[in-house]
């Protein structure tokens, strides 16, 4: 059952949006309720990773409506935009998104840096999110000398310095084996558990898609969403 | 499948007693402690398996002053030694999976004309559900817990690839089935 009483934090209605004659969502809604895991499944091509940026105002649909905390996304400008990106959304990608001439620790204060917070302080707040996903030890390395685990974790604990709101991950351990996949599974979504985001999964993976609370399906560019029971 | 249950209960008992021998309590006890996973032995059951061990000579029976079935220990034999040995050099006779439930569902959808994404879709949804179930159990586990519900889990997964690329081929499978039962099946479900 939807709990009408309990808004969406985010949501898309109706979205259309077209790559020249390619039809990559169709009519595509989704609700996110705050701090809960939605894995986002379906197979290559069904516009899961296109729906992903729509939600997170990387692309604009051309028609349709996201809404993130009852504000219009549409109507923002730019700068709005992408401040929200800054402040509210955390992301994590399959691999490289992390800055190879920044140590890991710069890496994962980079984001409150850029928020204008003080060195020091951004950077003790890093050290305490490398050591919540256990790997303090890869602090002053750089990204290249780190095991690809050990990069996804940094990159969880990069998403998750300026406490956001929404997470979005997109096939975070798809580069992964099994073993370290799943490592990085349990320590991203139990923290991101702790600090209450919501976390926006996408992936083709059922292991990966059973750490989240419930699964939106898309195909040919429709999401059949499973109904939300609290 | 319940041949193979029960042989196996045979076989891990008398593996459990190579380590020395015990009382049929204890032995249920250890066999729920490590194989159990929420399906624990009956002690009916322990003690018929332990009576048609000691009748085939693979177990013997130290008794203890007193009365009652607590009172025997049961010992491995040589033979019991040899067999629980020839059990585990023998591979398991993997699962063909040829007669799948949800296969015959999902044409028996689209012979009736009924959406057989739905029934696809609804197994996801079951499949997806007791994933979730094992995961947190995982998670929160020792490695013994983590092992058996990777066991279960990368099953679900198999069946759940398998639901994707039926669901990807359905039209395809549709024009099959239908062109097929134009001829036949279509005039046995609805004659």
């Amino acid at each position: 059952m939807v709990n009408s009483a309990n808004d969406p934090l985010l949501a898309a209605d109706d979205l259309h949006l077209s790559f020249g004659s390619t039809q990559a969502l169709n009519s595509a809604s989704l609700r996110v309720y705050a701090g809960e895991v939605l894995a986002l499944m379906g197979p290559s091509g069904s516009g899961k990773s296109t729906l992903l940026h729509c939600l997170a105002g990387i692309l604009t649909p051309d028609t349709g409506r996201v809404t993130y905390a009852g504000r219009d996304l549409s109507a923002m400008s730019d700068s709005e935009r992408s401040a929200l990106r800054r402040t509210e959304f955390g992301f994590v990608f399959q691999f490289g998104q992390l800055v190879p001439e920044l140590t890991c620790l710069e890496n994962v204060a980079l984001p409150l840096r850029l928020a204008g917070v003080g060195r020091r302080q951004a950077q003790g707040a890093a050290a305490g999110w490398l050591a919540r996903l256990e790997v303090a030890d890869v602090a002053q390395k750089r990204p290249g000398q780190a095991s690809g685990g050990q990069g996804q974790r940094v990159a969880v604990a990069r998403a998750l310095v300026s406490r956001p709101r929404v997470i979005f991950a997109d096939e975070p351990t798809g580069a992964l084996d099994s073993l370290n996949g799943e490592r990085v599974m349990q320590l991203f979504i139990a923290a991101a558990r702790d600090t209450g985001a919501a976390v926006v999964l996408v992936t083709h993976e059922p292991r990966v898609a059973a750490y989240s609370g419930r699964e939106a399906v898309v195909r040919d560019g429709r999401v059949r969403e499973q109904e939300y029971a609290l | 499948m319940c041949i193979v249950a029960v042989m196996s209960v045979g076989f891990a008992l008398l593996g459990l007693l190579e380590s020395g021998p015990r009382h049929g309590y204890d032995l249920k006890r250890s066999y729920d402690q490590r194989f159990g996973q929420g399906r624990t032995l009956h002690y009916g059951q322990v003690y018929s398996t332990l009576a048609r061990l000691l009748k085939n000579g693979l177990v013997e029976v130290e008794s203890e002053p007193g009365d009652g079935p607590d009172r025997k220990r049961y010992a491995i034999t040589s033979a019991g030694v040899t067999d629980v040995a020839t059990w585990l050099s023998q591979a398991e006779r993997p699962e063909p999976y040829l007669q799948s439930t949800l296969y015959t569902k999902v044409v028996l959808a689209l012979l009736t004309g009924r959406d057989a994404a739905d029934v696809l879709d609804a197994q996801r949804a079951e499949h997806l559900r007791l994933m979730r179930e094992l995961t947190r159990r995982k998670t929160g586990g020792d490695l013994a817990d983590q092992l058996v519900c990777d066991y279960a889990l990368f099953h679900l997964e198999a069946d759940l690839r398998w639901l994707e690329l039926t669901a990807a081929r359905l039209d395809q499978l549709a024009g099959q089935v239908t062109g097929h039962a134009a001829g036949q099946v279509v005039g046995q479900v609805h004659p």
